[in-house]
């Protein structure tokens, strides 16, 4: 009886502390704002194309903190934002429907160029240069290959071309050895989703 | 605190940890310098050196001379490009460079006349002594000297008289440990005398009183050469200065800069920091070759010495080659004519990469251009098995990593982790995957591994900046929006009508303030952006 | 076209070869135990590598694998070390059942050679103690010790042993085995007998010891054969001296300190140093590269922490040998080690 007693009263003990412990910590450790929401933002790959279907990358990022979207919905990100999110949220990995292309920017054909600064308000980075009556210019170090500047121009001057591959940016695949390539399809037995 | 002690106790100070002793074959070591032909045309890539490209000078069709300056450096880290004879630039447009990817640069080509005349233009300087060193860096600069062992970091950023990093020690590194190169070495016992003067020339650049020569004990010839060279101009020297012979044992990679200071100064580079920070210059036998005839004989770089060997080459050899020959002339001049079941490698079979064709240029990297039979390379590169674990890679390893575990991290893309095991400290030598005995590529994981990290790098921070313009963009719209519908409120404000015009006024204004958003969205984002392009 | 990475030179070491310097250096103590144990000792260490080997081909067939990793040896060296770790009399089928353990369990399951936790041998050697204890602690009298019991060099008394059990010599297990020293010494403790005493009555020389006249597993008597193989590991650069140095050290150390301050209850450091199969794991099993650790630090570090447990398995322990529990519990702590154990890399102010 008297073991019962000292058990119970010693968990009530343990159960009060932790709990003013808890109360404290909250206190003091709280957080402003939605950390998801800005977590998953710096998953993204901020190409801002909208193709998610929300008008941007912080959108769809808050939309994914709240549930109302499917963490597969990031095109340019690819598996690899996708698993990501998946993991940072805590729910199932989904299979990413499209493929993403390869990486494009867009180039302005300059001499076909009216002026119209169509294009200019619709790039989501500023990354298109220019004023009205005069060329308008893509930097390509900022353009993100959103395509959202081709559908507005009025006279199709806008054409998305391959990314040039630099040789700076050259990087070495994967040694082409069984053992790597072991290391791969096992991956992929153990996600599904990746292989 | 141990491990200083255990490294006390088990190795002798003069040493690097690691290590490895492969077999040496210097079959061109007894091989005078010869002189390559004419070649019929030069292919000059823009960028030979680390850091930024050059801007071609001349069109096509220029006349250029032999040693005119044809690329000009963009930026700091960056050195010129010259023409290695006299001729004709007959195009310029991409061609393939030697690089393990097998991708091109923006090359000029030239067209020799045969005459090879020279641009006299550059003065000799003599008198080195008492010239101010930052001229003489200058002529390095113009001279376009990058590091010759293989490195190719633009010479005169390292030949700075700094008050901050004085250098104390300038070290010659005629440690050549890459088995068959042998082109210092020729260098050496051919040109000592020319060399003990470059390293007096680098001396009063950088101030230094002392300057160590390291030389491999197996090689007595160059010992003997370097010596008399040094008794030879040993008066000619100011007298507080003092230029040693070290000779060291064979050990592979103790040519590596940072594995030499080790040996002979028992510092460390520390990490992310140059030589000049523990108060070191490394300089290379080629490069200070190249620094003599740059301000003794006023001559820009336009060739250098390149060891041709390997087990597929009936003639080995070393050879004085002008910068752009195609490689397939060097190799017809040593007897090998055709390229099949042939592997061409760039460099030294250790750290050299695999060309994947025989039309590409000499450059300024090109210390030894070995061909190898396929059986070779067959035994070199052995199917991978599974790694035991021995250790043998981190015993190996001249850097004390943990090479087995470091190529899992990179195999099973645990890449974050592989950085925290310190991957880019990595100089990729090759001991470890020479010593592994189950074959595996160590170095190519961590390539693997640093090729993917410096992607994902690149990738997020253009991600932070796509969504830093983003927001701002964001907010600009917002403001512009906020500052339209006060200036909207100013003005209903002003005309207030009467109330009896109310409710027409109202569906009228709504109107105008819809047309008025638009333009203001139109005009103020365009005009931000060209103050941006302005300024 | 592949792309090949530098280096295009490979060294001559290969997983093969070293496996081959091992089962080499193992010949020694291999010898000892068929000069002690005879014929038993033979057929156990034939029909431990041949079941090995015979499994491994198996298993790696079933499970739909190249079959080549066979031709690295690594199998008929887990049946050597197996073989060595067992007494000299099992019943035939307890040897295969080791064998097959050893393979299945300790190695293949993990994906095979280079991927296991555990030392296979010991791993085998750890489930079928404690599935029979009393046939693996079971010490046959070897020959060259007293007056043999049974003739071990007789082929056909030896067989009949293994095949059909002592009843087919018309002899009990008991008459014919023996206590270990460290089986000794515990009995006579758990009664209150001193250590110094108890050796006295189990007739106790170092000498006999050293070189393998006493009673044990077949390969683990004769810390002489063992220290020779050792050695021509370590010459040859197979295994490097941190973990035999940091773990048969560590072990004379922590028994001298206890040793000082009770002499009555804890043994002398040379015994705890001679006794059991600790110079076999010391050399053969702790060392494996597979699950031991990788750098230098760490291999110390696991050779301590081997002894810590070594020593007090054996001295507080239900089992009187500790040495292959230590190095099978050190095992699950490895990767750890080597986590936390890495050398300071050039450059770098610290290793982490």
């Amino acid at each position: 009886m008297m073991q019962l007693l000292a058990a119970i009263l010693s968990f009530g003990a343990f159960a009060l502390l932790f709990g003013v412990v808890l109360a404290i910590a909250g206190r003091v450790f709280k957080i402003q704002g939605d950390p998801i929401a800005d977590n998953i933002e710096t998953l993204l790959p901020q190409t801002q194309c909208g193709q998610c279907g929300f008008p941007g990358c912080k959108p769809y990022a808050g939309a994914v903190a709240s549930g109302e979207a499917e963490v597969n919905q990031c095109v340019p990100g690819g598996e690899r934002t996708m698993l990501q999110i998946a993991d940072l949220m805590g729910v199932e990995p989904k299979t990413v429907e499209d493929e993403p292309t390869a990486p494009m920017i867009a180039f302005v054909r300059e001499d076909e160029c009216i002026g119209c600064t169509l294009c200019i308000k619709a790039c989501p980075v500023d990354a298109i240069v220019g004023a009205p009556k005069q060329y308008h210019t893509v930097i390509t170090d900022h353009c993100t290959g959103c395509v959202l500047c081709v559908e507005p121009c009025p006279v199709d001057c806008i054409d998305m071309l391959i990314k040039p591959e630099l040789l700076e940016h050259w990087a070495w695949p994967l040694p082409d050895t069984a053992r790597a390539h072991l290391a791969i399809e096992r991956k992929g037995q153990h996600d599904p989703y990746t292989a | 605190m141990i491990h200083t002690l255990l490294k006390a106790i088990g190795r002798s100070s003069d040493t690097f940890s690691g290590g490895v002793e492969p077999a040496m074959s210097k079959v061109s070591a007894d091989a005078p310098i010869s002189t390559s032909l004419i070649a019929p045309v030069y292919i000059l890539p823009i960028k030979q050196h680390i850091g930024e490209e050059c801007e071609p000078i001349v069109a096509v069709g220029d006349q250029v001379l032999r040693g005119q300056k044809i690329a000009k450096s963009q930026g700091y880290v960056s050195v010129p490009v010259h023409s290695p004879t006299s001729g004709r630039v007959i195009k310029i447009e991409e061609h393939a460079i030697p690089h393990p990817s097998g991708m091109g640069l923006p090359s000029i080509f030239i067209e020799p006349d045969g005459n090879d005349t020279r641009d006299g233009s550059l003065e000799p300087i003599t008198d080195y002594r008492d010239q101010d060193p930052a001229e003489l860096r200058e002529r390095v600069r113009f001279c376009g000297i990058a590091g010759l062992g293989g490195a190719v970091f633009p010479t005169f950023i390292k030949l700075l008289k700094d008050s901050r990093n004085p250098i104390e020690t300038v070290i010659l590194n005629g440690v050549e440990c890459e088995p068959y190169l042998t082109n210092d070495h020729r260098l050496m016992v051919e040109k000592a005398k020319e060399i003990v003067i470059g390293i007096d020339i680098i001396m009063h650049m950088v101030g230094a009183k002392k300057a160590i020569i390291a030389i491999e004990g197996s090689k007595p010839d160059v010992v003997e050469a370097i010596d008399q060279a040094l008794q030879a101009v040993s008066n000619e020297l100011p007298e507080e200065s003092r230029i040693e012979l070290h000779q060291l044992p064979v050990r592979y990679p103790q040519g590596s800069e940072k594995q030499l200071i080790q040996v002979l100064t028992a510092k460390e580079v520390p990490a992310g920091k140059l030589p000049m920070h523990i108060g070191v210059l490394c300089q290379n036998v080629g490069t200070t070759k190249a620094i003599y005839d740059a301000i003794v004989r006023g001559r820009p770089l336009t060739e250098r010495i390149v060891t041709v060997s390997g087990d597929a080459v009936p003639r080995p050899g070393n050879m004085r080659v002008r910068l752009g020959t195609p490689m397939r002339f060097i190799f017809a001049q040593h007897g090998l004519e055709s390229f099949d079941d042939v592997h061409l490698l760039h460099g030294g079979p250790m750290m050299g990469e695999r060309l994947k064709s025989a039309d590409v240029p000499v450059v300024k990297s090109t210390n030894g251009l070995l061909a190898m039979s396929s059986s070779a390379m067959k035994l070199a590169h052995k199917p991978e098995e599974p790694c035991i674990s021995c250790g043998h890679c981190g015993v190996a390893c001249p850097i004390d990593l943990v090479p087995n575990l470091l190529a899992d991290q990179c195999r099973n893309e645990q890449f974050e982790k592989a950085e925290s095991y310190n991957l880019f400290d990595c100089i990729e030598c090759g001991c470890c995957s020479y010593v592994c005995p189950s074959n595996i590529p160590l170095v190519h994981y961590f390539r693997y591994g640093k090729g993917q990290l410096a992607q994902i790098g690149r990738e997020k921070s253009f991600a932070d900046a796509s969504r830093q313009r983003s927001d701002i963009r964001e907010a600009r719209i917002e403001h512009d929006k906020a500052e339209k519908a006060a200036k909207r409120k100013a003005v209903r404000e002003k005309h207030k009508p009467k109330a009896s015009e109310e409710s027409s006024s109202d569906a009228k204004s709504s109107d105008a303030k819809s047309s008025d958003s638009k333009k203001a969205e139109e005009n103020k984002p365009e005009k931000t952006k060209s103050d941006e392009a302005s300024t | 076209m592949i792309q090949l990475s530098s280096p295009h030179k490979h060294g001559s070491d290969t997983v093969r070869f070293t496996m081959l310097s091992v089962i080499f250096a193992l010949l020694p103590a291999t010898v000892v135990s068929v000069y002690l144990f005879g014929w038993l000792a033979f057929l156990i260490i034939t029909t431990s590598m041949f079941t090995c080997v015979i499994t491994e081909f198996i298993t790696l067939r079933i499970m739909g694998r190249p079959t080549s990793p066979v031709g690295d040896v690594s199998a008929a060296l887990t049946g050597l070390l197996l073989a060595l770790t067992l007494p000299a009399y099992l019943p035939w089928w307890m040897v295969i059942l080791a064998s097959v353990i050893a393979i299945v369990l300790g190695k293949q399951l993990y994906g095979g050679l280079g991927y296991n936790l555990f030392n296979p041998a010991l791993a085998a050697r750890i489930i079928l103690l404690i599935s029979f204890p009393l046939n693996m602690t079971a010490w046959i009298v070897p020959m060259h010790v007293g007056t043999p019991l049974i003739d071990l060099y007789d082929f056909n008394a030896c067989l009949n042993l293994l095949l059909f059990g002592p009843e087919s010599l018309n002899r009990a297990l008991d008459a014919i085995t023996m206590a270990s020293p460290l089986g000794h010494i515990k009995t006579e403790w758990s009664q209150g007998i001193a250590v110094a005493d108890a050796l006295r009555t189990y007739d106790y020389s170092y000498l006999d010891a050293f070189l393998g006249r006493e009673a044990g597993s077949i390969g683990e008597t004769s810390a002489l054969a063992l220290l020779l193989g050792g050695i021509y590991m370590l010459a040859r650069h197979t295994i490097s001296w941190h973990i035999p140095v940091s773990y048969l050290f560590s072990v004379l150390i922590l028994a001298a300190i206890f040793n000082m301050i009770d002499p009555a209850h804890y043994a002398p450091p040379l015994f705890h140093l001679l006794a059991g199969g600790l110079m076999l794991c010391a050399f053969f099993m702790a060392t494996d590269p597979v699950s031991s650790p990788v750098t230098p630090m760490g291999q110390i570090v696991f050779g301590v922490g081997c002894d810590v447990l070594t020593w007090s398995i054996r001295t507080y322990g239900g089992y009187p040998e500790g040495a292959m529990f230590a190095v099978i519990l050190m095992n699950c702590a490895v990767p750890l080690i080597d986590h936390y154990f890495r050398p300071r890399v050039y450059g770098q102010r610290s290793g982490r």
